[in-house]
C-alpha cells in the first residue's frame, strides 16, 4: 500500500521533472490543443425555444408536439397597448392598432395576427351575413360607431379579457408565429422586428404605451439571460479569482499561470460543446464560470504547496517538482469525484442539466491535466520569489491544532449537537414547494420579466390547451357535443385564475344568431347536426388568410381547441386546475370527450417531479461511484463508508435551510444534489487521507491522527472552500433563477460539508473508535488494514 | 357548345401580338394598343403574353362540370377527404371573371350545401350559399377571397379559373421543372394581385412550353416569405386545345399542410346558362 503511494509520487516527480524539462514543447503542445478546441466554439448557438428543456422522451412535450402538429404552433408575440387616456376605443387609438395589426403581418413567421381590428364581425342584414373587420380605417368613425364598436368587441367572448380589458382601457394584438426551426437566430429575428415596431409607434405617439409579452418573448429571453450572464458573472469570476490568488499566493506570476489555466480549461469546455453541438441554453452557460471555479481549485492547491515549499527553503524547480508529488492524488480523485457528479447530471431529463455536466466534466479534465502538465512548465519560466515563512503561518496552523483538541475534547456534545441541527434542518424539508413558473426564471433586471409582469396586470399568460376529441369525423357538431364543450367552457370560466377561455361554441352561438336575423334569442347552441356543421362551412368560406379555424378545429373535425387562459398562477396552482379540469370532464362528459390538458405551463408543471425522479437515478450512480472512488482513493471500507455521512449530510442540510429561508425552488434543484456531491468529497477526501496517514503510517492515536489531519490540510480546505463556494455565490447573482438557485444551494452545500467536516467528522472517528474499542477490546486496529499495529 | 359573347377581336389581336413576341422583337405598334397600363418594361410584356397565350389556351369551353375529391392532410399525418362538384361558365371577356356553383356532397353533415359565385375580377366576389339544414340562401358579403376553402389550404382564389387580369405579370427566367416526375421546360412568370385583400403579395408561375400550361406556382405571403405551392399534374386534353389538370397539390411550407385536388373527368358544353347561376337556383336544385 505504501508501495502504491511511492509509485504514484514517483510518476509524479517524474512527471514534472519532464514537464520541467520540455517546458516549451509542453506550452506549444498547450497552446495547439487548445487552438484546436477553440475552432469548435464557432459551432456554439443559444436554443431560444423552452423546448430544450424537455428532453426527447418527456411525455408531456410528445402530447404537445402532437397538439401541435394537429392543429398549429402556438408561440406567440403578445403586444400589449396602453393608452394614457384609458380608453382603447377612440379614434386615434385604434388606427394605431389597426397600425400596429398590419404591420404585424410583416414580422418575420408570423402566420397569424388577432387584434380587436381585425376581428371578423358577423352580422345579419336580411338574408345577408356580412363578415367584416370590426374596425377598419378607425380615422373615418364617428363617435356613434366608436361607441357601437366597444360595445361588440366588449361584449365578445372571444376578445373579453383576451385582447381587451373589460373597461376598455387595454388591449392587445397577438402575433401567433410558425418558425421553421432551421437556424436558432429565428427567434431573435422576429423579436428584434417586434422591438423595432414598438419603438417606431411610441416614438411617434406618445399617449400609447406598449409592453411586450408572449412566448416568442420568453424564448428570446434564454439567450438574452444567458448571454448577459455570460457577460456579467465570467468577468466577476476573473476578479474573484485575482483577489482570492493574490491573497492565497501572493505571486502575480503565479496568478497569470492560473488565468492561463483555467482561460484554456474554459476554451476546452466550450470548443468540446461546439463540437458535441450543444445548444446553449442559460443552464448550461453557466458552465464557463463553473469551470472557472474548479480550475482555480486544482491550480491553487499545486501553487500553495510549491509557495510552502520554497518557503521552507527549496529551489523554485525542486519546490514545482514536489508540489505535484504532494498534489498529484488529491487532485486527481477530487476531479474524479467531481467529473462523475457532473456526469451523472446526463440523467436528468432537462437536457440542458445534461450539456452542462458534460461541458463541466470536460472542462474539469482539461483543468485536471493542465494543472499536472502546463502549470509545472510555465511556472517554472515565470519568476517567483516566496518570503521565508512568517509567524501567521504557524498561526494558523496552531488554530487549526486548537480546534482539532476542541472537537476531540467536547467529540460527544459536538457530534449530538451537530447531528441534532442537521436533522432539525433536514426535517423541514418537506416543507419546500416547487414552483416552475418558467417566465419567472428571469431575473426582474430584464426587460422581458418586467414587461412580461406588466402585462399580467390586464391579461393572463399561461394557456391550457384542451383538445376535445368528438365521437366520430365531423362530431363537433353534434348537439351532445358542442353542449358539453360548452358547459365545460363555462366550467372553465368559473375557476379561479382563469382569465379567458376560447371555445368554438362562442362561435357557433353567434353564427345561429346572425343566420336568425340576428335575434338574440338564438344566441343559443345549433340543436341539429347539419345546421352545426353548414354553419361551420359557412363561416370557413368567409374568413380572410390567417384568421381561419384550422387552428382550432382538426382536419376532420373529430375534436376541437379550447384554450383557457391562466393568470400568474403557481405551479401548485396550475395542476390544481389541471386535476380538476380533467376530473370535471370525467364526471360531466362523454367517455369520448375524455381528455388531458397541454401547453407549455402544463410541461413545467411536470418538470421539477420528471427531473427529481430521473435524477434520482443519477444521484444513486453519483452516490455509489463516488462511494467506490473514497473506498479505492482511503484504501479503507470503514472510511469510505463513514465518508458518505459527511459527504451526504451537508447537501441535504442546506436543503432544509432552503425551506427554512426561501421555502420554493425551481427544478434545477434535481441537479444539485449530484453536483455538490462531487463537490464537497473533496474535503472528506483531504481530511480522511490525511488522518488515515497519520494512524497508519505514523501511528498516531485518533486524537493525534485528526490533530495532524487539522494541522496539514485544515487550512487548504478553508481556502478551497472559500474559493468554490465564492465561485457557486457568483452563480447566484445569474439573472436566470435556475441558474441562481443551483449556485447558492451549491454553495451552502459547499459551506456546511466544511462545518460537518470539521465538526462532525472529527467528533464521529472519536466515537465510533470509542464504541469499537469498548465493543472488541482490540480497540483502534478494528480497521481493515490489519498488516498495521499501532505504536502504543 | 356555346359560342364566345364579345370581343373576338380583341382576343385575336392579343393572340397574334403573343405570336409575334416569340418569333423576335415585335413591332411596337402591334401591342401597344392592346397592352394593359401596367405594363412598362420588357420582362412585363413577355410576362404578359405568355400569360394570355396560357389564358387563351384553356379559355373557350363555355360551360363545364366535374366532380371533385379533396383530401386534406396535417403535420400530423392525418387524412380527411371531402367530395365536391364544380358548374362553371366561362364569361370571354376577360374583364369580367366566370360564375360557378360549387356543391358539396360529403361529408354527410354538409351534403347539398351549394355556393354560388360571380367573380369579379378586382372587387370582392359576390357569393351566395344555400344551407340544406336552414333551408334557406344566405349571400355571404365578405371581401375576403383568400381564407382557406373549407379548412383546405386552397384558398378560393386559388382553384378558381385563373384570370388574366387580376395579375400584373412579369417575366422572370426558363426553367426545366419536375411535377408529378415529369420533367418540364418552362417559362417562369411572377404575377402580383391587382385586387385588394389577396392573401399573397406575389405568386411565381411556371407554364410549360409545349402545351402552354402552368405547371407549378408559387405563393408567397404578404411578407414576401414562401406560403405555398400548387404543383398541377394529369394534364388531359378536351377537344380543341382545352386542357385541364386533373391532380392539384397545394402544400403549405409553413404549417406542413397539404390538401389534394383531384378532378374526374371534365364534360363541357352542357348546356349551362346564366339563368343556372342565379340565387334563384340554389334554392330550387340543390
Amino acid at each position: 500500500m505504501g508501495a502504491i503511494r511511492n509509485r504514484t509520487d514517483m510518476f509524479a516527480t517524474a512527471l514534472a521533472e519532464r514537464m520541467i524539462r520540455w517546458r516549451w514543447a509542453v506550452i506549444l503542445v498547450t497552446l495547439l490543443a487548445t487552438f484546436g478546441f477553440a475552432t469548435g466554439m464557432p459551432n456554439l448557438a443559444f436554443d431560444t425555444n423552452y423546448r430544450a428543456f424537455f428532453s426527447d422522451e418527456n411525455p408531456e412535450l410528445a402530447a404537445f408536439e402532437t397538439f401541435q402538429a394537429t392543429y398549429t404552433k402556438n408561440d406567440n408575440v403578445l403586444i400589449v397597448v396602453r393608452p394614457a387616456d384609458g380608453n382603447v376605443f377612440s379614434a386615434d387609438t385604434l388606427a394605431v392598432v389597426e397600425e400596429i395589426t398590419e404591420a404585424g403581418w410583416q414580422v418575420p413567421y408570423a402566420i397569424r395576427v388577432d387584434s380587436i381590428t381585425n376581428f371578423q364581425h358577423t352580422w345579419a342584414q336580411g338574408d345577408e351575413l356580412i363578415v367584416e373587420d370590426l374596425v377598419r380605417n378607425a380615422h373615418a368613425l364617428e363617435r356613434g360607431d366608436l361607441l357601437e364598436r366597444r360595445s361588440i368587441a366588449l361584449n365578445e367572448p372571444l376578445l373579453r379579457n383576451q385582447l381587451v380589458t373589460p373597461d376598455g382601457s387595454v388591449t392587445a394584438i397577438n402575433i401567433v408565429l410558425q418558425y421553421p426551426e432551421l437556424h436558432s437566430m429565428e427567434v431573435p429575428e422576429s423579436v428584434a422586428v417586434v422591438r423595432a415596431l414598438r419603438d417606431r409607434i411610441e416614438a411617434e405617439y406618445p399617449d400609447i404605451d406598449i409592453v411586450l409579452s408572449g412566448i416568442s418573448m420568453m424564448n428570446n429571453a434564454f439567450m438574452e439571460s444567458g448571454m448577459g450572464d455570460m457577460a456579467k458573472l465570467i468577468p466577476l469570476m476573473y476578479l474573484v479569482l485575482l483577489v482570492i490568488m493574490m491573497i492565497a499566493i501572493r505571486s502575480w506570476s503565479g496568478t497569470l499561470a492560473t488565468l492561463f489555466l483555467i482561460l484554456f480549461s474554459t476554451i476546452v469546455a466550450m470548443g468540446s460543446a461546439g463540437f458535441l453541438a450543444i445548444g446553449l441554453t442559460p443552464v448550461s452557460a453557466s458552465a464557463p464560470t463553473i469551470v472557472l471555479t474548479l480550475a482555480i481549485a486544482d491550480s491553487i492547491h499545486v501553487l500553495m504547496s510549491m509557495r510552502q515549499r520554497m518557503r521552507d527553503g527549496l529551489a523554485k524547480r525542486e519546490a514545482i517538482i514536489d508540489a505535484v508529488r504532494i498534489n498529484f492524488l488529491a487532485v486527481s480523485i477530487t476531479s474524479l469525484t467531481t467529473v462523475i457528479g457532473f456526469m451523472a447530471l446526463n440523467l436528468s431529463d432537462s437536457p440542458p442539466f445534461g450539456h452542462l455536466g458534460t461541458m463541466t466534466a470536460i472542462g474539469i479534465v482539461a483543468a485536471w491535466l493542465l494543472s499536472i502538465t502546463f502549470l509545472p512548465a510555465i511556472v517554472s519560466l515565470l519568476p517567483m520569489k516566496a518570503s521565508p515563512r512568517k509567524s501567521d503561518g504557524k498561526d494558523a496552523t496552531a488554530r487549526m491544532g486548537q480546534l482539532a483538541n476542541w472537537v476531540t475534547r467536547y467529540s460527544r456534545p459536538v457530534l449530538f449537537g451537530s447531528v441534532a441541527g442537521s436533522a432539525a434542518l433536514i426535517a423541514l424539508i418537506p416543507t419546500i414547494d416547487f414552483n416552475d413558473q418558467w417566465v419567472n426564471y428571469f431575473d426582474t433586471s430584464l426587460e422581458v420579466r418586467r414587461d412580461n409582469d406588466q402585462a399580467l396586470e390586464d391579461f393572463g399568460l399561461y394557456p391550457i390547451e384542451f383538445s376535445v376529441p368528438a365521437q366520430s369525423s365531423g362530431g363537433i357538431a353534434e348537439p351532445e357535443y358542442l353542449q358539453n364543450l360548452d358547459a365545460f367552457a363555462a366550467w372553465a370560466r368559473s375557476q379561479d385564475n382563469v382569465t379567458h377561455v376560447y371555445s368554438v361554441t362562442d362561435i357557433m352561438r353567434r353564427l345561429n344568431r346572425n343566420l336568425h336575423g340576428d335575434d338574440p334569442d338564438y344566441y343559443t347552441l345549433p340543436d341539429d347536426r347539419g345546421l352545426a356543421a353548414q354553419y361551420l362551412l359557412l363561416y370557413e368560406l368567409s374568413l380572410p388568410y390567417g384568421l381561419d379555424l384550422n387552428d382550432r378545429i382538426n382536419i376532420d373535425k373529430s375534436a376541437s381547441r379550447l384554450t383557457v387562459t391562466l393568470d400568474n398562477v403557481t405551479t401548485e396552482e396550475t395542476k390544481a386546475f389541471l386535476d380538476a379540469a380533467e376530473a370535471w370532464l370525467a364526471d360531466n362528459t362523454p367517455d369520448y370527450m375524455h381528455t388531458s390538458a397541454t401547453g407549455a405551463q402544463v410541461m413545467f408543471a411536470y418538470v421539477a417531479e420528471r427531473n427529481v425522479n430521473s435524477m434520482i437515478s443519477g444521484n444513486i450512480i453519483a452516490v455509489l461511484a463516488i462511494g467506490l472512488v473514497m473506498i479505492l482513493a482511503l484504501r479503507s471500507l470503514r472510511l469510505g463508508a463513514l465518508s458518505l455521512i459527511p459527504n451526504t449530510l451537508p447537501i441535504l442540510t442546506t436543503f432544509g435551510v432552503w425551506a427554512l429561508l426561501v421555502g420554493t425552488v425551481g427544478f434545477s434543484v434535481a441537479a444539485v444534489g449530484a453536483v455538490s456531491l462531487g463537490i464537497v468529497v473533496d474535503d472528506t477526501v483531504h481530511f480522511l487521507t490525511k488522518y488515515r496517514r497519520a494512524r497508519v503510517e505514523r501511528g498516531a492515536d485518533t486524537a493525534g491522527a485528526i490533530r495532524y489531519a487539522f494541522e496539514t490540510v485544515g487550512m487548504a480546505i478553508v481556502i478551497n472552500t472559500i474559493i468554490l463556494a465564492a465561485g457557486f455565490a457568483v452563480l447566484a447573482l445569474s439573472t436566470f433563477k435556475l441558474n441562481a438557485d443551483m449556485g447558492l444551494l451549491t454553495a451552502l452545500a459547499i459551506v456546511f460539508a466544511l462545518v460537518l467536516d470539521f465538526l462532525l467528522l472529527p467528533a464521529l472517528l472519536v466515537e465510533l473508535n470509542k464504541l469499537t474499542s469498548r465493543n472488541t477490546q482490540s480497540g483502534e486496529n478494528r480497521d481493515e488494514d490489519q498488516s498495521y499495529q499501532p505504536a502504543q | 357548345m356555346k359560342t364566345k359573347a364579345t370581343n373576338p377581336l380583341s382576343k385575336s389581336l392579343l393572340a397574334m401580338a403573343s405570336l409575334l413576341a416569340l418569333a423576335g422583337p415585335a413591332p411596337a405598334f402591334a401591342q401597344e394598343a392592346e397592352l394593359p397600363a401596367w405594363v412598362d418594361t420588357d420582362s412585363e410584356r413577355r410576362g404578359y403574353e405568355i400569360a394570355i397565350r396560357s389564358d387563351n389556351s384553356d379559355n373557350g369551353f363555355g360551360d363545364s362540370r366535374v366532380e371533385a375529391t379533396m383530401t386534406l392532410r396535417n403535420a400530423a399525418g392525418q387524412e380527411t377527404s371531402r367530395q365536391l362538384s364544380f358548374q362553371t361558365l366561362e364569361r370571354a371577356d376577360n374583364t369580367v371573371g366566370d360564375k360557378s356553383v360549387v356543391v358539396f356532397h360529403t361529408p354527410a353533415d354538409v351534403e347539398g350545401t351549394a355556393l354560388l359565385s360571380h367573380a369579379h375580377i378586382l372587387e370582392p366576389d359576390d357569393q351566395w350559399l344555400y344551407l340544406p339544414a336552414l333551408a334557406r340562401v344566405r349571400r355571404i358579403s365578405s371581401a375576403n377571397k383568400s381564407g382557406p376553402f373549407v379548412g383546405s389550404e386552397f384558398a378560393f382564389e386559388d382553384f378558381t379559373a385563373v384570370e388574366l387580369n387580376k395579375y400584373e405579370h412579369n417575366y422572370l427566367t426558363t426553367e426545366a421543372i419536375t411535377v408529378a416526375g415529369e420533367t418540364l421546360p418552362t417559362d417562369v412568370v411572377e404575377r402580383f394581385p391587382r385586387y385588394e385583400n389577396s392573401g399573397y403579395s406575389r405568386q411565381v408561375s411556371y407554364i410549360d412550353q409545349t402545351i402552354h400550361q402552368v405547371r407549378r406556382i408559387e405563393f408567397f405571403d404578404r411578407r414576401g416569405d414562401h406560403l405555398k405551392t400548387l404543383d398541377l399534374g394529369d394534364y388531359r386534353e378536351y377537344g380543341d386545345g382545352i386542357w385541364r389538370a386533373h391532380r392539384l397539390v397545394m402544400t403549405n411550407h409553413q404549417t406542413g399542410k397539404s390538401t389534394d385536388l383531384v378532378y374526374g373527368d371534365f364534360e363541357f358544353g352542357v348546356g349551362l346558362t346564366d339563368n343556372d347561376f342565379v340565387r334563384g337556383v340554389l334554392e330550387r336544385q340543390y
